[in-house]
């Protein structure tokens, strides 16, 4: 890559697991060991299978070291993803089948290793389900390692003092072998903060940071770099300054972590016993647990659309109805409440048609409206995910009452066409919209009219509100949270559903910065939806200030004209009602 | 040959411990195992065969047992699954 060398390099990526660390970066790419078909004697037969023998009985020792190494630090359920792959190893009838080939085929071992093991991973990758996609990918590590040992190659694993490692993505035991060396922290260019490696990080308390797309092609071994678990970003030659200040930062938020310990099992509510209800927005059912570790009281936002992940097609109503009640269960006797898809605009379609401006164009509930078989499908597996009665349903980028009304009506055919089927769901389930299109907030009394709650999705309604696209750089800095017409709008949508009689939440990133937690307590909020990382920091701050003295901020606040004067009143009245709050600056 | 179809009644479906339970209950007997599900056969005394089914609760899966033993062993394969394979 063409750059001044030395500069200051900031990659934006997805937090994964929290920390903060800077040093060497080292860049692994991964032994993806050279298959060749070669020929071999009959005579030759018997030394190779010998050599696949040894390459097993060395690749078991390897496992079982990381198996023994995971439990100890992770405990035996986080060690258990090991297990599966020493039996594989131990699976008499697979190597069985592998050593007659070699002596029939008269193929080397590693041919046929890859050959065999490659059938049953393309069944397990043909299964439209992330728990076998994962199991794949188990598969493929033992098969690289039994491989990698067949050729004889040296374990990779000794690093030269610690190190940052940067890498495409990373296996679960890439993860644990690395750990047992000074590893400063994980970035890699994949991934997702569900995937096995970012749980490992978590559970390891070691940074990371996933999906930087362009990391392994912009880093070199040797540079340094820092690494910021919290915001979800590495920086290449990091100047002096930004050293000091990720450092303050690190410290503040050692210290400010080390008194939240005990408020996980607390209940969000404010000095003078205003209840917020605070939850996670996740995408995937292995999020819950961390989720719940992290203290929340349910999750207030479900994005489908992961359902969508790596499929052809959209999922059938069984497959979506197992993945639901999944989550329904995980979340028990706390709520869940699922987003229908929110296809279109930046978000994955399996049918994408081209639009010249997607986030004006088909999308959210439009899309669900025009596909009615499509939407009932969805609508009918969330029912019969709703017997326990925790389940609600929430509708994207609704602009008119209409829609709502529309929407509803097809939730009474889905409940209509599973009675006819005698299947249970939950008949009171609460049907709810999200509020981000400006014109469902200018006209949400009459939304929530018609809706049993109402979820404010900042990210979208700020950019709808003030024409602002964030992701161009040329007018980024406009993208204003606490632009005073951003805030005035929130208001009316609060007060609109509580006139209504009905709660209204935010789900969107502003329900998760530290700085709007009081003004949107102050504007009455009923409940916040924010990622699980920064729950355990917004509930301190709850369990911190007074909703009485919270409505005056947010009274003072409306009075006051720009982004900047708001933020900086915020910023003084947060920091002196909770001084331990680690601000990102 | 002895032929059974079962149904998976535990609610995580056969995920790995099951498949273990599975895999190593049909190696306590000699007669071999074939499971069938759908149009996907494997062997039943394989762990990484066993994965590949991705058999969740209510799939049902045919079961078919050959050998000296393939009636105790058909018992006790089909005992496992009507106890869920233990799991819950």
């Amino acid at each position: 890559m063409d750059r001044p060398a030395g500069q200051e390099i900031v990659l934006k990526g997805v937090a994964a697991a929290p920390g903060i660390s800077c040093g060497p970066a080292y860049l692994y790419s991964k032994l993806i060991p050279r298959i060749e078909e070669k020929s071999i004697t009959p005579e030759e037969v018997e030394s190779e299978i010998g050599r696949l023998r040894s390459a097993n009985a060395r690749s078991e020792k390897e496992l079982q070291k990381i198996h023994a190494f995971a439990e100890q630090k992770l405990g035996s359920q986080n060690a258990r993803i090991f297990e599966a792959q020493i039996m594989i190893l131990a699976d008499a009838i697979l190597m069985g089948a592998i050593e007659k080939r070699i002596a029939q085929e008269l193929k080397n071992a590693e041919f046929i290793v890859t050959d065999e093991i490659t059938k049953y991973k393309q069944v397990m990758l043909a299964a439209h389900d992330e728990y076998m996609h994962e199991r794949a990918r188990d598969v493929d590590d033992v098969m690289n390692r039994i491989i990698r040992n067949i050729q004889d190659q040296k374990l990779f694993s000794k690093l030269d003092g610690a190190s940052i490692i940067v890498s495409e993505s990373l296996a679960p035991s890439d993860t644990i072998i690395f750990s047992r060396n000074q590893v400063l922290g994980y970035a890699t260019d994949l991934g997702g903060v569900t995937s096995h490696a970012a749980i490992l990080a978590r559970s390891l308390k070691i940074p990371a940071v996933v999906g930087l797309r362009t990391s392994t092609k912009t880093v070199k071994t040797g540079d340094t770099i820092a690494i910021d678990g919290y915001a979800g970003l590495i920086v290449l030659n990091p100047t002096e300054e930004t050293v000091q200040t990720l450092e303050l930062k690190k410290q503040r938020f050692r210290e400010f972590e080390g008194g939240l310990v005990n408020i996980a099992g607390l209940t969000a509510e404010t000095v003078d016993h205003k209840h917020i209800e605070l939850s996670a927005n996740i995408d995937f059912d292995t999020e819950i647990e961390f989720a719940r570790a992290q203290g929340s009281a349910g999750i207030g936002l479900f994005r489908t659309e992961s359902q969508l992940i790596g499929k052809a097609s959209y999922p059938t109503e069984e497959e979506q109805y197992q993945a639901y009640s999944r989550v329904a269960d995980g979340v028990f006797p706390h709520s869940v409440i699922f987003r229908a898809f929110d296809v279109g605009g930046d978000k994955i379609s399996p049918d994408t048609e081209h639009e010249a401006n997607p986030f004006l164009g088909w999308r959210g509930i439009r899309v669900l409206l025009d596909r009615p078989r499509l939407f009932l499908d969805q609508l009918r597996s969330i029912l019969r995910a709703s017997t326990r009665k925790n389940v609600r349903i929430m509708f994207p980028m609704v602009s008119t009452v209409q829609e709502i009304r529309r929407a509803r009506e097809m939730v009474s055919l889905a409940k209509k066409e599973l009675d006819a089927r005698a299947l249970p769901y939950d008949p009171d389930i609460k049907i709810g919209i999200m509020v981000e299109v400006p014109a469902a907030a200018v006209l949400a009394e009459q939304m929530a009219a018609e809706a049993d709650f109402l979820s404010i999705g900042t990210n979208d309604l700020i950019q709808y509100l003030l024409a602002v696209d964030r992701d161009n750089a040329a007018v980024a800095p406009l993208y204003q949270q606490f632009n005073p017409a951003v805030l005035r709008t929130i208001r009316h949508i609060i007060d609109a559903g509580h006139k209504k009689g009905i709660w209204v939440g935010m789900c969107g990133e502003m329900a998760g910065d530290p700085l709007a937690t009081v003004l949107l307590i102050g504007l009455g909020i009923d409940e916040l939806s924010v990622i699980p990382s920064v729950l355990p920091e917004i509930k301190k701050i709850i369990l911190s200030i007074k909703y009485k003295e919270a409505k005056r901020v947010a009274d003072k606040v409306l009075t006051m004209s720009t982004d900047q004067e708001i933020r900086d009143h915020l910023s003084s009245i947060t920091r002196n009602k909770v001084p331990e709050i680690p601000f990102d600056e | 040959m002895t032929e059974r179809t079962v149904t998976i009644v535990n609610r995580k479906g056969l995920h790995t411990r099951p498949a273990a339970t599975l895999v190593k209950t049909a190696a306590r007997f000699q007669s071999d195992l074939t499971i069938r599900k759908d149009n996907l056969e494997i062997n039943g005394k394989s762990i990484i065969g066993v994965m590949t089914l991705a058999a969740e609760q209510g799939s049902t899966l045919t079961l078919l047992f050959d050998g000296p033993d393939e009636e105790q062993a058909c018992q006790a394969m089909e005992d496992l699954f009507r106890r869920g394979f233990d799991e819950e």
